[in-house]
């Protein structure tokens, strides 16, 4: 058993002994391990040139990490937390996206953006956010969010293997949970979505700290006698889709459910592509069951901000009711 | 570095010193008032620091050991003036008047901040590293459009001197000469990263690249922040645009109480740190000099631990908000699709309440 942390940390550890030119950079990913403790021992094992304390600066990490890879290094980036990204925004966006495109595919830029993210751990502002969306509007990233710790493990080193950046976005409540993982040989690749769940009556479909939610309420379901698949997506950008519309065909009802807020998050995307590609099998609207249009609220109240089974089972009851 | 020159009125030891530039004239009722604060700061944290503890509090974030660059610099601000601080200024909300009760709100988890900026000169605590400069800044900007005799001070940390917003702050202030001062607590540590991670000059020295003077204070001293904030002020006040002072001062207590730093430093550097004790000295030298006795000391405490006592009750009797307050301030005005989703957000939230 491990947890989705020690996961992560083990398919660094992967990375940084099969590739010299991986290296880490972050914010108290030495000596700390990160206040998560993901980069753990990593600075004990590998030394300070290959997991390096930065100083305190989005921007900066991102647009060294740039030049680094410029020169042929593989970076690691850590944001510490989900609200702490935005200094990094413009390199991220404007510079990381763009430059393969603008240099006619004639330079690479493997980066790795780590990034812990969504609520749910009592935090103060800005350590909740799900901005997701935010990175996957932007062409030429690539975007994955791992749910469970055999994912975390074989999708961060596929992360750091993939010659585009890639915004890797880890549930930062999830990071406790525990399994028993195969770490012979990975069962998918980076961008492929995964039923996790097989069902006949509804489509869940969710990513990240969600996942475990979804399979939840599916257990619950199945108790009144519902039949839900799930399906985690695991990759956000590009899209694996086709596991998604054959799961709507079979069904003709779909649910989606993430932590970011709903206006224009990852489900208005999904929705439209399952309606246009789907629209006769469908019985019913696709519902999403999101964040609330508003800033991550304190948290205390946090819990009613974040969908959980009644939410969805709600939302799973208004679909049959349509 | 070495042989930094520091500005200290008053050593560790308690005894009062001369600085060439500095100078103080403090009445006995003036330390004495001081020394209240200092106390009180103090208690305030050590309380917030056992409500955590206890569960009452999320997060604290303790000031442990900044209390003089806190007060110091605090009581040099002068009505009508404006403070943006990080979200460890605990003591300079106390100078303030800020009601310590408000600064716990978010660390509950109840709100964001929910004090009202303008009421007190105390804007909301800023967690982003570094953002509350800028805005320092441009307050700043705002007053001398308004031909103000009022100043701005900025707070933040030795890491956030590394963040862009901050050296854009610098630029900034120094290319308009806005009437604003930054001050740096360098407590040596941003979480695990210890200023040699930042920075390979003194961090006051930096100022003179952008154009404004840097000052390193014993941000230690109560007198000497005083002494440094006030003059410091009052150059901006006479339209001389922005100084930067670093109170030279060390975290005391962890970074957050999320924070274990035995994994990342020597509790000997604590150990050196603790002789140099804000508070200890201003004591010793009150009693020295007699003009304060024991008397003086236990109605302080005295004090103190009635202040903690009623913090204490106020933040466990502190409810929860209505988990529609979500939606309550999002905008100034309406909005359409908002108020739609508190609505059924409301209903979905009253459909339990019959349940059996
Ligand atoms: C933009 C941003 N990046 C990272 C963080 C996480 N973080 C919170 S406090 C901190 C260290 C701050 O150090 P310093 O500026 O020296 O202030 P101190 O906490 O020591 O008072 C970090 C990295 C943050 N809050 N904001």
């Amino acid at each position: 058993m491990i947890t989705l942390a020690k996961a992560i940390n083990a398919g660094l550890r992967k990375s940084l002994e099969k590739d010299s030119h991986v290296l880490l950079m972050g914010e108290d990913i030495g000596k700390l391990g990160g206040v998560f403790r993901v980069t753990e021992g990593l600075q004990a094992d590998f030394g300070t040139e290959r997991v390096v304390d930065t100083p305190l600066a989005e921007s900066g990490i991102l647009g060294t990490a740039i030049g680094l890879a410029l020169r042929g290094y593989r970076p690691v980036c850590e944001i510490q937390f989900d609200g702490f990204v935005y200094p990094a925004f413009d390199q991220i966006t404007s510079q990381l996206s763009k430059m393969h495109a603008r240099a006619l595919g004639k330079v690479n830029l493997p980066i790795v953006v780590r990034i812990p993210y969504g609520g749910g751990i009592g935090a103060v502002e800005h350590h909740s956010e799900s901005n997701e969306a935010y990175f996957a509007h932007t062409a030429g990233l690539r975007i994955v969010t791992c749910s469970n710790p055999e994912d975390a493990y074989w999708m961060i080193q596929q992360a750091i293997d993939s010659d585009d950046p890639v915004i890797f976005f880890e549930p930062k409540r999830r990071y406790w949970d525990k399994a028993d993982i195969n770490m012979e040989a990975p069962s998918l690749d980076l961008h492929s979505a995964k039923v996790l769940q097989e069902g006949t009556d509804l489509t869940l479909i969710t990513y990240g700290p969600s996942v475990r939610t979804c399979l939840e309420a599916r257990r619950v379901a199945e108790t009144e006698g519902k039949s839900l698949e799930v399906i985690d997506l695991r990759s956000l950008s590009p899209l694996d889709l086709e596991p998604v519309f054959a799961s709507i065909e079979k069904t003709g009802h779909g649910v989606i459910v993430h932590e970011a807020p709903t206006f224009l998050g990852m489900g208005a995307e999904l929705s439209a592509q399952i309606t246009q590609e789907c629209f006769y099998s469908l019985e019913a609207p696709i519902l999403r069951v999101g964040g609330y249009n508003v800033p991550y609220p304190p948290a205390r109240i946090e819990d009613h901000y974040l969908p959980d089974v009644d939410r969805i089972l709600d939302a799973v009851d208004r679909s049959f009711e349509f | 570095m070495a042989q930094e020159r520091l500005v200290q009125l008053l050593t560790p030891e308690g005894e009062r010193v001369e600085d060439p530039e500095y100078s103080i004239e403090i009445s006995t009722e003036e330390l004495k008032a001081l020394y209240r604060d200092l106390v009180m700061v103090r208690r305030f944290d050590v309380e917030a620091t056992a409500l955590q503890r206890q569960g009452e509090l999320g997060l604290w974030a303790q000031s442990l050991g900044q209390e003089a660059a806190q007060v110091g610099s605090g009581r040099a601000l002068e009505q009508g003036d404006y403070a943006f601080p990080t979200y460890r200024e605990h003591g300079v909300a106390w100078c303030k008047g800020v009601d310590p009760v408000q600064l716990l709100g978010m660390f509950r988890g109840v709100n964001h901040g929910g004090w009202d900026p303008n009421e007190n000169g105390f804007q909301l605590y800023t967690i982003v590293i570094g953002a509350q400069t800028l805005h320092a800044t441009g307050y700043a900007m705002g007053l001398m459009r308004d031909k103000s005799d009022r100043a701005v001070i900025a707070y933040f940390g030795d890491g956030a001197s590394s963040q862009g917003d901050v050296n854009e702050a610098f630029v900034f202030a120094s290319v308009f000469q806005a009437p604003v001062v930054f001050f740096c607590q360098n407590n040596q540590w941003a979480i695990s990263q210890p200023i040699e991670g930042q920075t390979r000059v003194p961090l006051y020295r930096r100022a003179s690249g952008f154009g404004f003077p840097g000052i390193r204070v014993d941000g230690n001293d109560v007198l000497a922040v005083l002494a440094v904030t006030r003059e410091a002020l009052a150059k901006v006040r006479r339209g001389e645009g922005p100084t930067f002072i670093e109170a030279f001062t060390y975290r005391m207590g962890a970074h957050t109480t999320s924070d274990d730093p035995s994994r990342y430093r020597l509790a000997s550097d604590l150990e050196v740190w603790k002789l140099k004790d804000p508070i200890e000295r201003v004591k010793v030298h009150l009693a020295r000099t007699g003009q304060a006795d024991s008397v003086f000391f236990a109605e302080v405490n005295a004090q103190a631990e009635e202040m903690a006592a009623t913090l204490r009750a106020k933040i466990i009797g502190m409810p929860d908000p209505d988990p529609d307050e979500m939606f309550a301030h999002v905008y100034a005005e309406p909005h359409a699709p908002l108020a739609r989703e508190r609505e059924e957000f409301k209903n979905y939230l009253a459909s339990f309440v019959d349940q059996p």
